[in-house]
């Protein structure tokens, strides 16, 4: 039987969740508001919500400055990088996991898990001086490296959950049928994995595109992405909240645009296997 | 073609012992049931006979052919699994096309093959759909058809039935008969429910904890149960088992008696009780009789028109010819 709700019950709830949702989306807004007002506009007691003289000044100056095509670039490079690789190790090491599970299956997955628990900075120190040893330091391909490991134990979870879900009679009625392993993987497996690898993929886009700890730490100009582009424009003195704000609106904005389009694979592959 | 013969096969997962060694031959053409409680031990046979498992000591061969080592997919075997394991991503006409298209068959003969089994199966309506979209009847239909498109040299079937409602499962057993039937080949069926096995088998395979406890025709096993297990396992409603002194009378340890072949009468029987439930079916009515000293309840099964009520006295006659006679270890006494 359906649960009883009542239309007043109803209201109180909608209206309780677009006041949480208004709460959390706040910062975001105001930092979209922000970058259109002029520095003093910007600092100004009691603050402007709207109505205030509109300008896209900060984006010149912020522009101008800095060349934001590089960071975005090398956003790019490091969020596809890292994904594409993590997936490409990932993508067997879950299969194996999954489908041919050992005794220690489950404590590797816990191991692989709890090094995520580790407080980054706790080994910033040795990678620090590894990535100096190797010439890594403020490359591309040592951050590419460096977000795709940190990353991995979750694209492996997620490859995992996604995994067991598919029957082992469906792989086990292919060989029945004649298929060689790489059939099965090819023509039954992977078209049933699909969605979970795209979700896979989309997340772990994301967590990297927004990855700040190492990106700030391990890059000086070369490599630096968007994160270490908003960073920049945060300054102790000075009226620099406008172009602060105009810089971290450039940089969400692709990430935002991306997540809109994609929140319906996003929320299916977050949600897969919990309800069906 | 598929004779099946398991010699002296074994399964062992980690310490524990599934399948003790056993020995079985399943002739060519033969219909054969395995039968047991579940744990017995009945799919781990079957699969070990797909390939899908491998044996842990012995030899299977089909067609005289050592298959032991060969993988599943080279067995020339076809498989109806439970949960019918369709393709989701594929419609019918790719599900059922599958195997052909693993053994790189010709496309012209691949339609042919697949339109066939489409109209033997009553698929053709369905044939663009996905699985998805079909009811449990025809997904089992599907994966049947994507079974004999192969022509295998066996089918297996792993509890085909399970998962579908009372009145389908009766048609679909027919209807895996009638294919039987027709095409002769081999099949290795897998159920817990004894009247499928009944029902269907050429050769019914009892089975329990890994050992084989009796082979033969439904009818052997039904009128010679080799022991207590068989007897009570298999018949609808269960044989009446009775030991103690009753027992001793006959010169054995226990005795049993179905339900069928026990008289009832309002005065005069053998034994007397009290009739507990009584089952009306309309062309049979089951009564489940107590107090009786013989055993907790003993089931009759009596005509339609026979009317005791609950509480009622009745008496009991069992058909001196139909007493099963078992010793101490449970085994039949000739």
């Amino acid at each position: 039987m359906a649960r009883a709700v009542t239309n007043r019950r109803k209201s109180v709830n909608t209206i309780l969740a677009w006041i949480v949702g208004l709460v959390i989306f706040f910062p975001i807004l105001w930092t979209i508001l922000t970058s259109f007002k002029t520095e003093a506009q910007a600092i100004s007691s009691p603050p402007v919500f709207l109505f205030f003289d509109w300008t896209l000044e900060n984006y010149g100056v912020v522009q101008e400055r800095s060349d934001y095509m590089r960071f975005l670039w090398n956003s790019v490079i490091i969020a596809g990088g890292s994904t594409l690789i993590g997936v490409i190790i990932a993508v067997p090491a879950a299969w194996s996991m999954a489908f041919v599970p050992s005794r220690r299956t489950k404590d590797i997955l816990l191991w692989m898990l709890s090094t995520k628990m580790l407080p980054a900075v706790g080994v910033l120190y040795p990678i620090y001086l590894m990535f100096i040893r190797l010439g890594l330091l403020d490359t591309r391909t040592g951050l590419v490296i460096v977000v795709m490991l940190i990353n991995l134990p979750i694209i492996v979870w997620m490859l995992y959950t996604y995994f067991r879900e598919i029957p082992v009679d469906i792989l086990e009625a292919a060989r029945m049928d004649g298929a060689s392993l790489k059939e099965e993987i090819l023509h039954v497996l992977t078209p049933m994995a699909v969605p979970g690898i795209a979700s896979t993929l989309l997340l772990n886009f994301i967590l990297a595109w927004n990855e700040a700890f190492w990106t700030l730490n391990l890059t000086a100009a070369k490599a630096a992405p968007l994160t270490a582009f908003i960073a920049s424009y945060s300054s102790p003195e000075g009226l620099f909240f406008a172009k602060l704000s105009a810089a971290s609106t450039m940089a969400i904005a692709p990430i935002l645009i991306l997540g809109w389009f994609s929140q319906k694979q996003l929320v299916r592959g977050l949600t897969f296997g919990a309800v069906k | 073609m598929g004779r099946i013969v398991l010699d002296k096969v074994s399964k062992r997962f980690g310490d524990v012992e599934v399948i003790p060694p056993l020995d079985l031959t399943i002739e060519d053409g033969e219909f054969a049931v395995f039968v047991g409680p579940s744990g017995c031990g009945k799919s781990t046979l079957l699969r070990l006979i797909a390939g899908l498992e491998d044996v842990s000591g012995g030899n299977i061969a089909i067609d005289g052919s050592d298959a032991t080592m060969v993988p599943p997919a080279k067995r020339g075997l076809a498989m109806v699994f439970q949960s019918y394991a369709l393709y989701p991503h594929m419609s019918v006409r790719k599900n059922i096309a599958f195997p052909l298209k693993m053994a790189k068959m010709d496309q012209a003969e691949i339609d042919r093959r697949v339109a066939n089994a489409a109209s033997v199966l009553n698929l053709a309506d369905y044939i663009d759909r996905r699985p998805g979209q079909l009811s449990g009847g025809q997904r089992q239909r599907v994966a049947i058809g994507r079974a004999i498109v192969r022509e295998p040299a066996a089918f297996l079937f792993d509890e085909p039935l399970s998962n579908l409602d009372a009145a389908l499962r009766v048609g679909m057993r027919l209807e895996i008969s009638e294919l039987h039937e027709r095409l002769k080949t081999t099949m290795v069926y897998v159920t817990h429910d004894q009247v499928e096995a009944m029902t269907m088998a050429d050769k019914i395979v009892v089975l329990r904890a890994g050992n084989i406890e009796q082979v033969g025709s439904p009818l052997e096993l039904y009128h010679t149960p080799r022991n207590v297990f068989v007897a009570g396992f298999i018949g609808s409603p269960k044989m009446n088992l009775i030991d103690g002194a009753e027992a001793a009378k006959h010169d054995a340890h226990i005795i049993g008696v179905r339900p069928e072949h026990i008289d009832v009468t309002p005065s005069g029987g053998i034994w007397s009780g009290k009739v507990g439930v009584a089952e009306h079916l309309g062309s049979d009515t089951f009564f489940h009789v107590h107090d009786t000293g013989l055993a907790e309840t003993i089931t009759v099964r009596a005509p339609g028109e026979v009317s005791f009520r609950h509480g009622d006295a009745i008496h009991l006659t069992p058909r001196a010819d139909a007493i099963h006679r078992f010793d101490a270890q449970g085994l039949r006494i000739a």
